[in-house]
């Protein structure tokens, strides 16, 4: 069972959802990054997710945006990336580490080549934001060769003839982009997802998280009454830019307590 | 591996949207289905005589198609050797070539019922030419423009605003096309019920390269038509310059299949190719993909993108459309570098020979005309695609002639 798989098993026998936290990385130095994947994964972060900067994010609000162009400036390169995930497994065997970002950075660094050194660094998972089903024969074969799950995005537009198609190949988990727009904008209500995570669950056995707007501790907890986890980037973005990493590890821990309080919808 | 082996060099894309390796659809998922469904509309519409009757008539009437062909007699007199020809687009309605596309997206996007127009602009020209169709359709419309650009391209912004459109400068990265591109795509995501994204050139995902080309094919068409009516045949060299490259592919495509013709693709090659400021994706930059497409980008060592440099706005994109980075690889059109100061020298030699002021992407052209002109026989022909005029460039000109206007 994929380190994943094995978390959100875990999960359910406990019966509550999951907390995903965001880190860019480098953002605004590479010691920060790590401080903050530590700090995430030993106050309540049960996956995390770590961003990978782009010069030209086209699905990322002005939060992440900014974010990204800091972690470049400080020099962050994909092999540098990588080399920070692998001195943060060195310490920690358990909480799995998903990168999301762009295709181009991961083509100029070669695919097989990524794959294989993106799994020697202990990644367990790839978001790739702009490889929509469509293209994905491009890099699914060599990271299924190299044990990575490759996570789908799912979002309001995507309909129910399509979700199947979307879905193949896909593992780890669904990532559910619960609105229309960047990340960091609008939030989805408690309506949309009762409406909307049900539409998933019959496409799929997948868990699903959902992101784009989960900033406070409630809403995380309504997602995960509906859903199987919540992504949290922005807010802790903005809380890093206002004052520091031990506020953001203050925040995620906020966020677990209120997942853990959360009740499962009916 | 591509199994797609069409007789034509015209038939591409393949069903994957596809020149070759190049093209594709690399967006988020949420656009995805929007994709396809403006590849299952322009089908719809391209199969339809009634889209393509409406077309013809806002061409002719609204546009004033077909453009001139024009026989630059006093340049090819300077030069020595080859007759020069000018595809005159830059007479069309609002200045430039820009407007063939438009008019075809907008009457697609009415088709689709959407009811908000958005784009991106980098000179201002396309920007212009879709402020104009969404007047001319009562459709709201924003523009997005680089910061940069706003500042460059002060009266195409003016022109848009009297228009009625929302021009909103984008400061994002180096605040030029390519992050007005960026902030027109999270705009598009955010909207997706009621906007259609009116791209302005031939790049983009699947089907804006296909859709954009076919638009502009008008201008190829009628040229070849022309220049069989001025000299009983085909022209021993095409020409244009490109940026995302809309007005090339629209004259080079009617002439892929006839190997005959030469085919020459000018790329800004800035303060020269030998230094950072260039926009020479396909001379300098290696194949990635941006922008919902896979083509030759500038970027760095680890995929970062790269800000391109160009004297001209139009030409100032670190990418290219998919189809000419197809066209660079088999090597079916030679693509060369032009540089702000050749291109310069070129606009004013325009200017003063033929009473035409060129826009600065042309220049382009024309000063590689300059360069092989001189080198071919008197009964060759060099056919030019005068994409647009130069009077949106004169404050820019003017600056770097050191006048004050």
């Amino acid at each position: 069972m994929s380190r994943i798989a094995g978390v959100f098993a875990a999960l359910r026998q406990e019966g509550r959802g999951a907390l995903i936290p965001f880190v860019e990385a480098y953002d605004p130095d590479r010691e920060t990054s790590l401080a903050l994947l530590r700090g995430m994964a030993e106050n309540g972060a049960d996956i995390i997710e770590i961003g990978m900067p782009f010069t030209d994010p086209m699905a990322d609000g002005p939060i992440i945006q900014a974010a990204g162009r800091r972690g470049l400036l400080a020099g962050a390169t994909l092999k540098g990336v990588l080399g920070l995930a692998h001195e943060f497994r060195r310490e920690n065997r358990h909480t799995p580490l998903v990168l999301m970002g762009y295709l181009n950075p991961i083509l100029s660094y070669g695919v097989k080549r990524f794959c294989e050194d993106a799994a020697h660094a202990g990644l367990d998972g790839l978001i790739i934001v702009d490889l929509p089903s469509e293209e994905a024969d491009l890099v699914l074969p060599d990271a299924q060769a190299h044990g990575l799950d490759v996570i789908r995005l799912v979002a309001p537009t995507t309909c129910d003839a399509r979700l199947k198609q979307v879905l193949e190949g896909s593992s780890g988990f669904v990532y559910y982009v619960s609105i229309t727009g960047i990340t960091g904008t609008r939030t989805a209500s408690a309506a949309d997802l009762a409406r909307d995570i049900p539409r998933i669950r019959a496409a799929t056995d997948l868990p699903i998280a959902v992101g784009f707007g989960v900033r406070t501790p409630a809403q995380a907890a309504t997602v995960v009454a509906h859903a199987d986890a919540a992504i949290v980037a922005s807010v802790l973005i903005e809380t890093l830019c206002r004052e520091n990493a031990e506020a953001v590890i203050r925040d995620v821990r906020a966020l677990a307590e209120g997942i853990k309080a959360a009740r499962k919808a009916a | 591996m591509n199994d797609f082996t069409p007789n034509s060099l015209r038939a591409w894309p393949d069903a994957r949207g596809r020149f070759g390796e190049f093209g594709g659809r690399y967006v988020a998922e949420t656009l995805m289905p929007l994709i396809l469904e403006l590849e299952q509309a322009y089908r719809t519409a391209k199969a339809d005589p009634a889209f393509q009757a409406e077309l013809d008539f806002y061409l002719k009437d609204y546009v004033g198609r077909p453009s001139p062909l024009w026989h630059a007699k006093r340049l090819g007199a300077h030069l020595g050797g080859a007759k020069i020809y000018f595809k005159r687009e830059e007479l069309n309605h609002t200045g430039a070539h820009k407007i063939n596309n438009c008019i075809g997206q907008i009457l697609l996007a009415k088709r689709m019922g959407k009811t908000r127009i958005i784009a991106e602009t980098g000179a201002g020209q396309h920007g212009v030419a879709t402020a104009t169709v969404c007047a001319l359709f009562n459709l709201p419309c924003t523009i997005y423009m680089g910061a940069v650009d706003v500042e460059r391209q002060k009266p195409n912004v003016f022109r848009m605003k009297l228009l009625g459109a929302e021009v909103v400068p984008v400061s994002s990265g180096a605040a030029t096309l390519k992050d007005a591109m960026n902030d027109a795509l999270r705009d598009w995501v955010a909207n997706v019920h009621d906007t259609f994204y009116l791209i302005g050139t031939a790049a983009g995902p699947h089907p804006y390269p296909e859709l954009v080309r076919d638009f502009q094919c008008v201008i190829g068409n009628e040229a070849r038509a022309q220049l069989m009516q001025a000299e009983g045949r085909l022209p021993d060299v095409a020409i244009a310059a490109v940026g995302g490259g809309s007005n090339a592919i629209g004259l080079f495509h009617p002439f892929l299949d006839e190997a005959s013709v030469k085919l020459i693709g000018v790329e800004a090659a800035g303060k020269g190719m030998h230094t950072h400021e260039h926009a020479a994706s396909l001379n300098k930059g290696r194949p990635g993909v941006l922008h919902g497409n896979r083509t030759y980008l500038l970027q760095d060592d680890d995929g970062q993108i790269l800000e391109a440099h160009s004297i001209s706005a139009g030409l100032d994109y670190p990418g290219i459309g998919p189809e000419h980075s197809w066209l660079h690889d088999i090597k079916r059109v030679e693509y060369v570098g032009i540089t702000d100061d050749e291109a310069l020298e070129a606009f004013q030699l325009c200017s003063r020979l033929e009473g035409i002021i060129p826009a600065l992407e042309c220049a382009h052209a024309i000063a590689h005309i300059m360069k092989i002109a001189p080198q071919m026989g008197k009964d060759e022909i060099i056919l030019l695609n005068l994409s647009g005029r130069g009077d949106k460039d004169i404050f820019s000109v003017a600056k770097h002639l050191g006048t004050e206007i």
